[in-house]
């Protein structure tokens, strides 16, 4: 058992990750909590409105 | 006191630091790309240099290079952070003051390179050319951006940290690790310092930093962008959640590997060439990935297409995003790097991605952004985004097309051998060839410039409060 061994091994873990991350992403499970992440660029039009009349008062 | 409980019940976001950035990012590009016509006129007509050092190529270049991919290309990173952090985490930036001095110590570090880099003060590391001080400077600004970034989804109101803020902070993060590790340097005075690294580990370094400025800065950084403008002017979300994030981690994990590409046939170890070229090949899936995931967003809405010329950039970035990730792999792979290498090609190649995709993205993210930072309902005119697209679209493809020509015409020039074993042609028999595709290069370039300065005109008119849009294009509000 060397570095190199450590080296390889290495490799192996991330590999097994992103295998694993794939398989996490694509499970049934997440599609609800993942649908909405996805509307987050709709979810804050109020916000936005009020910041908007801020910008254009404050000038 | 009651306006404190006011702004505690009414949060608003801060777009004062989004429009400073926003505007210098207009600003930047017209001065940066100005450079670049300049540079690429006197390739055409070498006396254009007037016998004068602070305005000759070899100065001239890094600056060029500096003021669009950092002050142009950072402007937008900055102005776009900023903006889609704030409202997808549903809260204001953690300190307003942190954020003014990102902006002007940004600002500052763009003004010291406009001055010292004519001078003839470099640390030649290709795209690190500025010397220690103002690296320095660099490395505080980026220290606060992180805090600043982070900090705000640390506070953020929304369970999710939404895909967008996962490439902008694996953006910001690298790019404080790359620019740390490859200006690390011994000083000799105020202006001159020689790099910490010797020999053939100083080229990694400056190569595994500087294809990694190109997948994190001029890629993480402006996918960001993609997965927030994109599905906002498509009025639509991202085609497949889960895609993203697997493009995420894949694309993160493998660029890293990318560097030693543009060290094949020197003095660096054969297989960490090999290395970088398969690393550089598997890169193809996850960029594709993305580009596909951002095109697919459209499914169903291709129709806005026609009307809607703000979405026209930011899908075409997306398909010159998808040409130059097939381009730069195929380039990576040592045999093809033999004949392109060291020509005209790989100029083409970097700004089929610079002119192509981050620029265009960043234009189309700009005119989604005017009009909420001057409270309008759309751009002063929609008709004049359409003519820059135009003038966008033609000059990229004749800057390409001309580079391409010219990259494999002296590639095959270069490698041509008599039967005796002397070479079939000179060098400046090369340079002779290469002047029409110069002249072709010129013209793409400065119309590409033209468009900026149609951009600066409408962004001008937007933010006047005497004048109101003058055309009625429902599709093309950025308001929504």
């Amino acid at each position: 058992m060397d570095i190199n061994d450590l080296r390889g091994l290495s490799t192996l873990f991330l590999m097994l990750s992103f295998i694993g991350l794939c398989i996490w992403a694509y499970s049934g499970k997440q599609r609800e909590s993942f649908n909405q992440a996805a509307q987050l660029p709709f979810a804050d039009d109020e916000m936005n409105k009020r910041s908007m009349r801020e910008e254009v008062s404050n000038d | 006191m009651s306006e404190l409980n006011s702004a505690l019940e009414h949060p608003t976001y801060n777009y004062k630091v989004v429009r400073q950035f926003t505007v210098m990012t207009v600003v930047w590009g017209i001065v940066g790309m100005l450079i670049g016509v300049w540079i690429a006129a006197q390739l055409a007509w070498p006396a254009l240099n007037f016998d004068l050092p602070w305005i000759s190529f070899g100065r001239l270049r890094p600056l060029h290079t500096n003021a669009v991919i950092f002050a142009f290309g950072g402007s937008a990173l900055f102005a776009t952070s900023y903006y889609v952090v704030q409202r997808t985490c549903q809260v204001r930036l953690i300190s307003d003051k942190l954020a003014a001095f990102t902006f002007w110590g940004w600002q500052a570090v763009i003004v010291l390179a406009i001055i010292t880099l004519p001078l003839g003060m470099t640390s030649t590391k290709e795209y690190a050319e500025l010397e220690w001080p103002i690296d320095i400077l660099i490395g505080l600004v980026w220290i606060t951006y992180a805090f600043v970034f982070f900090g705000t989804i640390g506070q953020r109101k929304t369970s999710h940290i939404y895909v967008a803020n996962w490439f902008y902070g694996g953006f910001i993060l690298t790019v404080a690790v790359l620019h740390i590790i490859n200006s690390m340097a011994v000083p000799v005075d105020l202006t001159k310092s020689y790099s910490a690294y010797a020999g053939t580990v100083d080229a990694m370094v400056q190569w595994w930093y500087g294809h990694n400025a190109v997948g994190f800065f001029l890629t993480a950084g402006f996918l960001g962008m993609m997965y927030y403008f994109v599905p906002k002017q498509a009025e639509r979300p991202i085609y497949s959640y889960r895609l993203s994030i697997v493009h995420f981690w894949a694309l993160i994990a493998v660029y890293i590997w990318a560097g030693p590409h543009h060290l094949h046939y020197t003095a660096l170890p054969d297989w960490a060439q090999s290395l970088g070229m398969v690393m550089s090949i598997i890169l193809l899936a996850p960029s594709w990935g993305g580009m596909i995931n951002g095109m697919m967003t459209l499914s169903g809405a291709w129709h806005k297409l026609r009307t809607d010329p703000i979405l026209r950039f930011l899908v075409v970035s997306l398909s010159f995003y998808g040409m130059s990730t097939f381009e730069g792999p195929m380039m990576a792979i040592k045999t093809v790097n033999s004949l392109s290498h060291y020509t005209d090609w790989t100029i083409g190649h970097v700004h089929s991605g610079a002119l192509g995709w981050v620029a265009m993205i960043s234009i189309g993210s700009v005119y989604h952004l005017i009009p909420i930072l001057y409270g309008k309902e759309r751009m002063h005119s929609v008709d004049l985004i359409n003519v820059h697209f135009w003038m966008a679209t033609i000059g990229t493809v004749l800057y390409i097309a001309s580079m391409w020509v010219n990259g494999i015409m002296q590639g095959l020039m270069w490698r041509a051998y008599n039967q005796d074993g002397t070479l079939t042609y000179t060098f400046i028999e090369s340079m002779v060839a290469s002047h029409p595709g110069y002249l072709v290069r010129l013209a793409g370039g400065a119309i590409f410039f033209g468009g900026m300065l149609v951009m600066a005109y409408n962004l001008y008119m937007t933010s006047r409060r005497d004048v109101t849009a003058t055309e009625a294009a429902p599709a093309a509000t950025g308001t929504a």
